[in-house]
Formats: C-alpha cells, structure tokens, sequence
C-alpha cells in the first residue's frame, strides 16, 4: 500500500466521520431544542423523524404517479413538507399531551413513549411493515471523484449541507430574534419571563413544534442515505439523547462538538473493530464520560432554580 | 411484630392474602399447564416490577435498564442450564464436543474462561442473585455519589440496555448472539420441559416472587421506606438531615436488580431461552410500563400489573395484532396523565374508581356494601384486592 492509498482511505474515512456527524447532528438538533431548553423528554422523537421521511416517500410515489417529469425537483418541497407536518403534529401533541406533565418530566418520557407505540402501529397500518425508499432524484445519486481512489457521495454531502443548514437556522433563530430571545428567557426564568409579559405557554407549544419539525427536517434527510421502516424511529432515539446529554443539555453549540466527536469516535472504532464492537464501544465510552461528568461536555452556566 | 411490620393494616394484609389466593389455588386450578405456564413467564416480570415499586415509585428514580439485571439473572441460569445440556455425549458430532452448540458453529476450541465458573450449580445460583446486584452496585454509586438523578439516570441507564443487548448480541461465540442461548432442557437432570416441572416451578415462581413481595413491604414500612419516600419528595431535605443519600439510592437501586436477576432465572427455567431481544431498549422500558398500569406504589399493583398487561398483549396480539399497541399506548398515556397511580390507584378509597361507584353500591347494596354470595372465585379475589391493595400508599399520603 503506497502513501496514494493511505491517504484515499484517510480522506474517506474521514467523510464517513463527517457523514455519520451529520446524521447524529440532525437527529440531536430537534432534541436538544425540546429536552437541552425545555427539559421535556420527548421519546416519540424518532417517530417525529419517521413521520419527516414518511412524508418524503409519500411525496415521491405522488409524484412518480402523477408528475414524473417533476422528479428532479420534488424533494426540497418534501422537506418542506415534513417539517410542516412534524410541527403541526408536534403542537398538537404539545396542546393535548406534554403541556400537563411538565411539572413530571420523568412522566412525559412514559407518556411520549406510549405516544411513540402508537405513531409506530399508524405507519404499520398505512405504509406496511416492510421498509420503503422513495425515488430519489437523479442530481442525489452518484458520487464525486477528485481522484481515481476517493469515492465521496453526493448524498452524505448533500446531508451534510442540510445538517450545517439547519444548525445555522436554528442559532440565527435562537439567538438573532426576539421568539429566540423570549424562549431564552422562559429557559432561565419562567416566572420573571410571564412577569414581563411574555407568553411562556405559547413559546412552549412554538419551541415544542419547532423541535419536532427539525425532527421531520432530519427523517427526510435520512431517506437518501437508508430506508425507512414503522420501527426506524426507535433506532435513532438512544443516539440523539446521548448526543444532547454528552453535550451539555442546555446548550446548543455543545450538541454540535458532541455529535461531531461521537461520530468520528464511532466511525474511527469501526474502521478498526466491526460495526458493532465500534457501536459499544462508542457508547460505552459515552456512558463512562457521562457517569464521571454527569453535566456533559458544555455545561451551560446558568445557576439551576 | 414482623406481621405489624409487614401489613399496616387489615385491608393491606387482605390484598396481599388475595393476590397469594389468586397466584397459589385460582390460577393453578382453573389454567392447563400450558397457560399456567405462560401466567409463570408473565410473573417473572412480577419481579421487574417490585423492584421498580422500590426503586422508582418510592425513591423516584427512573431506570430504563431493569432489563439488563433481568437478562444477566436469565443469562447466568441459562448458561448454567446449557453447559449441563451440551454435555460431551450429547454433543459428539460437534468438531468440539462438550461446548455449547453456538461455540462450535463459531469456531471455538474450548469454553471461555468467564463460562467455566458456571459448570457449578451453587456457584451459578450464587451468580444469579450477586452479579446483578454488584453491578447495580458499581453503576449506582458512580452515578448517585455524583449526584445524577432523574432525567439523567434514566437516559444512562437506557444507554446501558443498548451496550449490553448490542454487547451480546454482536458476540455470538462467546453468548450465543442474536439467537440467544436456546435449547435448555433439564436442571441438574431434572426435565423441566416436563408438566409436572412447570407446576413445580411455577409454584417456586409464585413463592419467591411473593417472598420478595413481603420483603418490598418490609422496606417500605419501616423507616428506611420513609427514608426512600422522602429522598423522592425532597432530596436537599434529606441530606441536610445527615443521611446519605447516595448510599440509600444505591441500596435501593442493588436491591432492584437483585430481585429482578431473581425473576430473570425465573424467566429462563419456565421459558427455557434467553436472548438479547428480552433485556433490550424496548423490554426495559415495557417492565416500566407494567409496574405503572399496576400502580407504582403498591407491591401488589405491580405484580397484578405485570399480569394484565401481558395477559392483554398475548391475547390481543393473537386476536387483533393491529389494535395491541394502539391500546398499549393508549393505555399508557392514559395512566401515565390520569391515573398516575396505576390499577391500584384507581381502586383505593377515595381513588377514581370508587367515587364512581358508591352511587351504584349504595344503589345495589343499600349501605352495607357488597354482599357475600358473589359465586365466582376470581370476581371475589379481585374485588377484595381492588378495594383493599392501595393501602399500601397510604404512607406516602
């Protein structure tokens, strides 16, 4: 193996990292905006991503039925989409669900898990139990080539673009408007926030469907890279949580070096051991950091009421 | 003094005698050994949930890993059981006899060190009840002495049931992998496929579950119950008042395990496998869910929870598989946002149940309340444990 190689496999080795931070960026964005902000645990989170990519693969055969010739352009609308959907359902679940058990955080993770038990069975029944993938169009296939050995494709990148996108999105959002502003008030303070005027129920339910729309955001970016099956949600949520947690709940920027360091421990030990020796291990890792440093990597500095 | 201890009251005592009625002469008598023995395999989780009554309806904290104190107690018995059943003999078409199957189909040459231990049935026993619990130990105390808590614990824990189902399942030489450890056929020679073995292990079953039952009861009704109660309700109390609450939460977090490992060699003797797919994410968190339909509080309620919410999903997912987990999940968010005190809630003085139907009883029965020839044996049980099993919560009130 000449240096040429070595370096091939480096750089994408390397990209798997970065494809993999993608994937756990995404999936931790929406959480880290409903359990890092509000505290509430939202165990249905993956069944917010299924219902992104559900929507993506409803989408595709709509339009593969009835207007192939726009293939090429239907999936930025089916992002879109999703992230409507997710943040509809979101809100509503809010409005019915989490809004009575806020003062039970430990309860809204049962209540949301049975919620997720039965968004699964919906999928089952309306989209079957065998896993779907929508047709893609054609500018998300292929791969780039800078050189013979190095194969990057265009859908970890477009992934990836997404991912940064979002992030982007979200700290503009959080930190550059005023319902950025106002949810950060209601974070640190909830009764000086109400005391000021300021609607916290309301910032509630927006914060809550934002989250889940992000969660849509990302199932629909996870239709290029895999299939999607009634029970995929429940694949993601460990991972999402623990990259939240490991970056410090409260804060956002945390969340984006812990999905990046998770992703490139885990891609790395499974370059090295097999995928899921790397898997534990990238974990047990995790869990060992966690139980020395229960307030992440990032703690945020706010005093704790 | 011990009977004092154990039952605060007439109607506890009533509700404990019910269910030992219900689990000792009704369902023996009424079930064919077969259904018996499922009703055996729903009492394992019976297990699950008196530690959970302890560990979270007490002391407030949320483990999503009771599958994995479950699942090690399973997998000592089991390998134990499977080291007696591939015996040189039995085994002599393998390239290496007298390792389990799986060994073999991997290309291992001889047993591992950590299963040569288990050729011994004391020393798996022993296994059973200490290795679940010295690891809840080590887990415990790494994570209360620094204060984790809450939200936090129960996410480290769920990361935990992930590692150990991956962990076993991506070994197969050395645990059996995906498919588990299969084929476990006799204890010490014993057949325990046989019909009078399920009786009989069905009634050890019931004897240690309720053993472990009386022995929740006892916890909670002496001080260290009121201890756990108060470290639940308010924790900076508690340690300003000198005691360690670390070390309680730890004890109490041990002794879930211990118990559970317990209901997990349960699990394996009457169902005869063990696999990974049992002490995963979606196990763990559905032992919780049937400590919290039964009544988190109450010893009783969570053993009577184990049994109807699998009762249900046996029969539902035979008859309408489509419907089970709309109803499971329907249910849950129904317990969990109305009734947080499960069945056994529910049905205690003054709790939902009750006030809707002193109308009806007072309609029925003038005010003497229900009359004595109600004829059926099981409506009896139940109706003495439904008015009398939340007593138990009382304490807390």
């Amino acid at each position: 193996m000449n240096l040429h190689e070595l370096w091939s496999i480096f750089v994408m080795q390397g990209f798997a990292g970065i494809s993999l931070f993608s994937v756990l960026l995404l999936m931790g964005l929406g959480l880290a905006l409903i359990f890092g902000q509000m505290g509430v645990i939202n165990m249905a989170h993956g069944e917010f991503m299924a219902l992104g990519a559900y929507t993506t693969y409803f989408c595709s055969t709509l339009v593969q039925d009835h207007a192939p010739r726009l293939l090429p352009f239907y999936f930025p609308l089916a992002i879109v989409l999703a992230f409507v959907l997710s943040a509809a359902l979101g809100a509503f679940v809010e409005w019915a669900m989490i809004r009575h058990l806020y003062k039970r955080p430990l309860d809204t993770l049962l209540a949301s898990w049975g919620l997720s038990l039965i968004m699964q069975q919906t999928y089952r029944s309306i989209f079957g139990a065998r896993e779907v993938t929508p047709t893609l169009p054609e500018w998300l296939m292929g791969s780039f080539k800078p050189t013979d050995a190095i194969d990057i494709p265009i859908n970890g990148v477009f992934v990836l673009a997404l991912a940064l996108a979002v992030t982007g999105g979200l700290v503009i959002f959080m930190f550059r408007t005023p319902f950025g502003l106002r949810l950060r008030a209601t974070v640190q303070n909830r009764a000086m926030s109400n005391a000021v005027g300021i609607n916290t129920k309301l910032v509630d339910r927006l914060a809550f469907s934002i989250g889940c729309g992000i969660a849509g955001i990302a199932g629909a970016a996870f239709t290029t890279i895999g299939s999607t099956g009634p029970d995929s949600g429940s694949r993601y949520i460990v991972d999402a949580f623990l990259v939240v947690v490991f970056g410090g709940a409260a804060n956002l920027l945390g969340s984006v070096a812990s999905a990046f360091g998770i992703a490139q421990a885990q891609s790395i030990l499974e370059f090295f051991l097999d995928g899921t020796k790397g898997k534990v291990a990238t974990l047990l890792f995790i869990v060992v950091i966690l139980m020395f440093r229960p307030q992440g990597l990032f703690p945020s500095k706010v005093r704790s009421s | 003094m011990l009977f004092k201890t154990l039952f605060k009251s007439r109607a506890e005592f009533l509700s404990y005698a019910a269910l030992t009625l219900l689990l000792v002469v009704v369902l023996p008598v009424l079930l064919p050994v077969f259904r018996l023995n499922l009703f055996g395999k729903y009492l394992t989780y019976g297990f699950v949930g008196v530690g959970l009554v302890l560990l979270w309806g007490r002391c407030g904290i949320l483990s999503l890993g009771q599958g994995v104190f479950f699942g090690i107690g399973g997998y000592c018995m089991a390998m134990f059981l499977k080291l007696e059943a591939s015996d040189p003999i039995t085994t002599k078409i393998q390239s290496t006899p007298g390792i389990p199957d799986f060994m073999d189909w991997n290309q291992l040459t001889h047993l591992p060190f950590f299963w040569e231990p288990f050729k011994h049935f004391p020393v798996a026993l022993l296994a059973v009840v200490l290795v679940p619990t010295a690891l809840a130990f080590c887990l415990g105390w790494a994570m209360f002495q620094r204060r984790v808590g809450g939200v936090y614990f129960a996410i480290i824990t769920q990361a935990i049931a992930l590692i150990i189902s991956l962990g076993i399942d991506g070994n197969q030489g050395y645990t059996g992998g995906r498919n588990g450890i299969t084929d476990l056929r006799t204890l010490l020679g014993w057949d325990i496929r046989s019909t009078s073995a399920q009786y009989i292990l069905y009634f050890a079953c019931v004897f240690f579950l309720l053993l472990c039952g009386l022995a929740a009861k006892y916890i909670i009704n002496t001080r260290m119950g009121r201890v756990l109660v108060a470290i639940r309700d308010r924790e900076d109390r508690v340690r300003f008042s000198g005691y360690d609450v670390a070390l309680c939460r730890t004890f109490v977090f041990a002794l879930a395990a211990l118990i559970s490992g317990v209901g997990g060699a349960f699990f394996v003797l009457q169902v005869g496998f063990m696999s990974p797919s049992l002490i995963g994410i979606v196990p763990s968190i559905e032992m919780v869910i049937f400590t919290a339909v039964g009544g988190r509080l109450s010893v009783v309620g969570a053993i009577l929870g184990s049994l109807i919410v699998n009762l249900g999903k046996t029969t539902f997912s035979e008859a309408i598989p489509e419907l089970w987990l709309f109803l499971m999940g329907g249910t849950f968010i129904a317990v969990v946002m109305f009734f947080p005190n499960g069945v056994a809630g529910l049905m205690e003085p003054g709790g939902w149940l009750s006030t809707k139907l002193e109308p009806f009883k007072a309609m029925l029965f003038g005010r003497s309340g229900p009359g004595s020839g109600a004829g059926n044996e099981v409506v009896e049980v139940v109706k003495n444990t439904s008015v009398s099993i939340a007593q138990t919560t009382e304490v807390t009130k």
